[in-house]
């Protein structure tokens, strides 16, 4: 089985939550000089780039051209939210084949302070968009989309609106401990059941915030990774795969989390039992709760009595999840989770994670990441880091 | 309860004229495969399940089922709608709005029939409605 040598060592999340006056450019700016001071590295060592649609401009050639740097890689994927969970595989197989050694992500965005909510907006899709005449017209609001989710997953499997109100329960604990986090107040079961539907069955609290900001990442060649003054973690496990209508056929009781997760566990040999932390895409609390079980760590259908209970909060439960308090709490900047997914699961294998969260001995943890709509097409992205033995 | 919406109109790519033209004559047409014989949604210029290029649109009773429904608030002072996904043929299923009814006495696996409405432009968009409202 292939062994990414490469290792994961700077993470950067910038501090605001609300930027209306620092332009998007500057914001990448911002986290791009925050993960390489992490590395303990310079702008200009960086010669592998990954951006994804929340770049501006012309994404690479506009970004570069503002830090004044000319990298002999880059890679624009983007399956939105989940890109940079995707780049983190990208870019240590960039390195492992030689075209790059020193690779940084980023992503920021404003939608806050731009007023850019998706939740109220029906999607304006550009004309030529295939699936525009088919969607548009009925009002697919992003929290619409995932409802319909949620809605076949309670009808099938019995899911409750209690049990998905418990995944937010978890993050808001974990966030009363962030003090950048937007939302920092725990909140209770019954808290989330009162705040104002949104798109049944869910709730305004089962949705994730809108932020401005940001964060950045650093892949580097092990022999770099070595002289570094912060321990690389390892990529022991990666798995990409997209999921959408099946021409008609479409199924919204699982996501494409199902296939990959499997390669990403595949190629790890690493068990579910040995995951010590998950960084599990939050855009909403039935996105949670289906990536629980297409990840594996419950059967189909039995993520509502799993996340019940606390069983996702740390120190108490059996799979602590995101322990900055998530999108669903802390931060979604951009509109795309994925980013964020990753530095908190740096933070954990690093033992940098707040006291009161903190993984005890943390060694393996799981990224997932979620890009797109549930409801309709999106993209997964899953990653198992390890830190070094 | 109100439901009633603006419509967004649809710009009509070529390949799925027909689905337009059909739905102006108040008429549900899928297309079907004349090579591996299933149907698909949305209209494409190929079979999207054995790529035959040899494709018919197939006119359908307008019935489905509500396969999954969300109803969704969109705002402050505007009406509550239904967005929903319709199996309107053997595995195929639709995004759609459910009109003509009441949001919070549906439920997913209830039978619904074609109706249309006109968008902005006049071009009619398919929507479904409850079989027993009608």
């Amino acid at each position: 089985m292939e062994k990414l040598q490469a290792r994961l060592v700077g993470a950067y999340e910038h501090p605001t939550r609300f930027a209306p006056d620092k332009s998007l450019v500057q914001l990448h700016t911002e986290v791009a000089l925050g993960a390489v001071a992490d590395a303990g590295l310079s702008l200009s060592d960086v010669d592998g780039y990954f951006c994804a649609g929340d770049a501006p401009g012309l994404g690479p050639l506009s970004v570069l051209d503002y830090f004044n740097i000319t990298p002999r890689y880059v890679d624009t994927t983007e399956t939105g939210g989940s890109s940079y969970v995707a780049h983190v595989a990208h870019a240590a197989r960039a390195i492992d084949a030689g075209l790059c050694d020193i690779a940084l992500i980023t992503l920021a965005g404003k939608p806050r302070s731009e007023n850019k909510s998706a939740s109220s907006v029906a999607l304006a899709l550009p004309a030529d968009r295939p699936e525009r005449d088919f969607e548009v017209p009925y009002g697919p609001t992003v929290p619409a989309n995932y409802a319909l989710c949620a809605a076949r997953h309670m009808h099938e499997f019995g899911t409750t609106s209690e049990q998905l109100a418990w995944i937010k329960v978890a993050a808001s604990h974990h966030a009363q401990y962030n003090p950048h986090a937007m939302l920092q107040k725990a909140v209770t079961v019954g808290d989330v059941l009162s705040s104002p539907m949104v798109a049944s069955p869910l709730h305004r609290l089962d949705c994730c915030v809108i932020t401005d900001g940001g964060g950045a990442l650093i892949v580097a060649r092990k022999e770099i990774a070595r002289d570094l003054a912060k321990p690389g973690l390892r990529i022991l496990g990666t798995g990409e795969a997209i999921k959408h209508q099946s021409a008609g056929d479409i199924d919204l009781t699982f996501s494409a989390g199902k296939w990959s997760g499997k390669q990403a566990f595949d190629m790890s040999g690493v068990t579910h039992d040995q995951i010590q932390y998950a960084s599990i895409y939050d855009s909403f609390t039935i996105t949670v709760l289906m990536e629980i079980e297409d990840l594996g760590f419950c059967k189909p259908g039995h993520g509502g009595g799993f996340v019940a209970e606390g069983n996702l909060i740390s120190g108490r439960g059996k799979l602590p999840f995101n322990t900055d308090g998530g999108g669903l709490c802390s931060n979604h900047p951009a509109n795309r989770g994925g980013m964020t997914k990753v530095i908190e699961a740096v933070r954990q294998l690093r033992g940098e994670a707040h006291p009161a969260v903190q993984v005890p001995d943390c060694k393996i943890a799981l990224v997932h990441g979620t890009g797109g709509s549930l409801g309709t097409r999106h993209g997964a992205a899953t990653l198992i880091l390890a830190r070094e033995d | 309860m109100s439901t009633t919406r603006e419509y967004i109109h649809p710009e009509i790519s070529p390949e799925a004229r027909p689905f337009w033209d059909a739905a102006n004559k108040g008429k549900l047409v899928i297309h079907t495969c004349r090579d591996c014989g299933r149907g698909h949604h949305y209209p494409r210029a190929m079979c999207p399940h054995c790529y035959s290029a040899d494709l018919e649109w197939k006119e359908t009773d307008g019935h489905g089922e509500i396969y999954s429904f969300s109803v969704v608030t969109a705002g402050k002072d505007l009406p509550r709608y239904v967005i929903a996904y319709v199996e309107i043929a053997d595995r195929v299923k639709a995004m759609t709005n459910i009109v003509d009814c009441d949001p919070d006495s549906l439920r997913i696996g209830q039978r619904v029939k074609a109706v249309f409405r006109p968008s902005k432009t006049g071009q009619n968009i398919l929507l479904f409605s409850p079989l027993e409202s009608l």
